[in-house]
């Protein structure tokens, strides 16, 4: 039902049937309501969807105070804003005193395009991975996305939602059972596990396929919610393969990466490589580009792979 | 007001300064200066203004004050403790361990603190979203609030003030605690706020400028705020940093943080008298 559809639509249309349902919904923009799809809740419910304009912090610290009162704000905008401009705010007005409050970023990483390395959020998972008790989910497709959402209402706490806003290829059926807290197991494999997010899950899928071709058999796990990770799930598929390769589009520091090191460090250190943004800032470029050059592509998943199984004892 | 009223609450103020010395002397450190200056202010809202009910701190449809200088919090607590959502001997556990009253204002620690705050700027913003969600559920709340003058140098109070008047919260009220003093000097010298009237009421507030140590004229000047229709209210408190203590007053800006030794604590006591 989703099929065409940009990310940003869905996320809009879902969260107005929410709203429709939940008076506690509140959608708060900061002069990004067009471009992430929300400027239309804005006709159906004027109390509850607003602008406060160019002014992240403001925006955060007002949601922080309406979950005082009850609400569920969702404050929408694009990654770098969501957490360079409101750090201090979602860690003392929001996360610290335990407000209701839901951050939505989107464009994140490389998929800012066209607006170039002041809008690439290499760090914004890194950011708020370090703030106690968020939860940080990124979303893969519209599917995922609408089974998220609600779930995500229903989870009393502080919640990052990363997310591609246009159109993204299909990862999950209609027969996709969402969890926040359980990575899916995208494809079953005893080789290698592919750990992916967001737009990189696609890529992992191609880069499966072709590793198949070579006799390879890859897991491909997607963590959808960096934290609290899945910790049981990281284990499980790393402990089977021996292997492991991040891909994600965030410095490979303080993401994803750090993520299923900091698990399998502890419990079960197998080889591993990261694929994602070596340690540097973005550049305007359309998305493939820029996947080519910061070696994020389906064939540098590839060699990454082959080279993890080399190193297996 | 009448005039045992206004006797009455000057009566509290002093009692609520005794509160605050014992308070911080009996610790030994904390602000003094930023937490005497707002006495009045406190007295007025939570003994005479405010619709609360301190044996049932989060009953709905209160009215709400948000400390936005969250580090007078021990003021707040001494008004708390006084007006009956803790025990009064609860004050001597200010900042040890395990407390419930940390410097900084904590909702989730202290019964009757409306929102946390200690990072300066962002109190004010979360009182614009306490004020619009009020409006939205029309339960006819007041939303009081208190920002610093060195505050308002942070950005952020200026964001939540341009939005407070878009979004017409006549059921905001906030107070400037206008003492003058900051950490590093007199906010003149530091970061001058320059007409600091017109610039709230540039910012879309209908202002007014009062003595705030008088008790009469900061209640009157409540009274005035609600009458307004279509905007957020500032009171500015004209204030001084320390108020009520010779020695302390005299100590200029370093009385913001400063060592209170039992010397001082008695010192100070006998002074307020």
């Amino acid at each position: 039902m989703y099929e065409n559809k940009e990310m940003r639509q869905v996320f809009g249309s879902v969260i107005e049937e929410m709203m429709g349902k939940d008076e506690r919904i509140v959608v708060i923009d900061v002069d990004l309501a067009k471009a992430n799809g929300t400027m239309k809740l804005r006709e159906k419910f004027p109390e509850r969807a607003f602008d406060v304009g160019i002014a992240e912090s403001n925006a955060a610290s007002i949601a922080a105070g309406m979950a005082s009162y009850g609400f569920i704000p969702f404050v929408t905008t694009f990654t770098p804003f969501a957490t360079r401009r409101m750090c201090d705010q979602i860690a003392i007005s929001v996360t610290y005193a335990e407000r209701n409050v839901k951050i939505v970023g989107t464009d994140p990483g490389i998929s800012a395009e066209l607006n170039g390395g002041t809008h690439m959020s290499m760090e914004d998972i890194g950011v708020l991975r370090s703030i106690p008790n968020m939860v940080i989910f990124e979303a893969v497709d519209n599917v995922q996305l609408a089974q998220a959402l609600p779930q995500i209402v229903d989870y009393d706490g502080v919640v990052y939602i990363r997310m591609f806003r246009k159109t993204t290829p299909a990862v999950f059926g209609d027969d996709y059972k969402f969890d926040l807290f359980k990575a899916d197991v995208v494809r079953e494999g005893k080789d290698v596990t592919l750990f992916a997010s967001g737009i990189m899950v696609a890529e992992s899928i191609i880069a499966a396929d072709l590793l198949k071709t070579e006799g390879i058999d890859a897991e491909i796990i997607n963590i959808h919610t960096i934290k609290p990770i899945d910790r049981d799930a990281v284990i499980k598929s790393a402990s089977k393969t021996g292997a492991v390769v991040t891909c994600e589009n965030h410095n490979v520091i303080g993401g994803l990466k750090s993520a299923v090191a900091e698990v399998l460090v502890e419990e079960c250190p197998v080889p591993m490589k990261a694929i994602g943004i070596q340690d540097h800032f973005g550049e305007v470029a359309k998305i493939d580009y820029l996947k080519k050059k910061y070696h994020m592509t389906a064939a540098d998943i590839v060699a990454a792979a082959k080279e993890v199984i080399s190193k297996k004892k | 007001m009448n005039k045992t009223e206004v006797i009455n609450l000057q009566d509290k103020s002093r009692h609520i300064r005794r509160l605050i010395i014992n308070e911080i002397g009996k610790l030994g450190v904390g602000h003094v200066g930023g937490s005497l200056s707002i006495v009045e202010a406190l007295v007025v809202l939570y003994y005479k203004q405010m619709n609360i009910n301190p044996a049932n701190p989060k009953m709905e449809g209160r009215d709400r004050f948000i400390l936005s200088k969250g580090h007078a919090g021990p003021a707040l607590y001494a008004v708390l403790a006084d007006r009956g959502y803790f025990d009064v001997s609860e004050l001597d556990t200010l900042n040890i361990p395990e407390t419930n009253l940390p410097s900084h204002c904590d909702m989730l620690k202290t019964p009757g603190i409306d929102m946390t705050a200690g990072s300066l700027g962002q109190g004010i913003s979360c009182a614009v979203g306490i004020a619009k969600a009020s409006k939205i559920k029309r339960d006819n709340a007041y939303i009081y609030t208190m920002v610093g003058d060195g505050e308002c140098q942070e950005g952020q109070v200026w964001e939540a003030a341009m939005a407070a008047a878009q979004f017409k919260l006549n059921n905001l009220i906030g107070f400037v605690d206008n003492n003058g003093l900051q950490i590093d000097g007199t906010t003149e010298e530091i970061i001058c706020l320059g007409p600091l009237a017109d610039k709230w009421s540039s910012f879309g507030w209908s202002v007014q400028c009062i003595d705030g140590h008088d008790v009469e004229a900061i209640d009157n000047a409540i009274l005035e705020a609600k009458k307004v229709q279509d905007k957020p209210s500032m009171i500015i408190l004209n204030t001084v940093k320390g108020k009520g203590v010779p020695f302390i007053e005299a100590m200029g800006s370093a009385n913001h943080s400063m060592p209170v030794s039992e010397e001082d604590r008695v010192r100070a006591l006998a002074e307020l008298k």
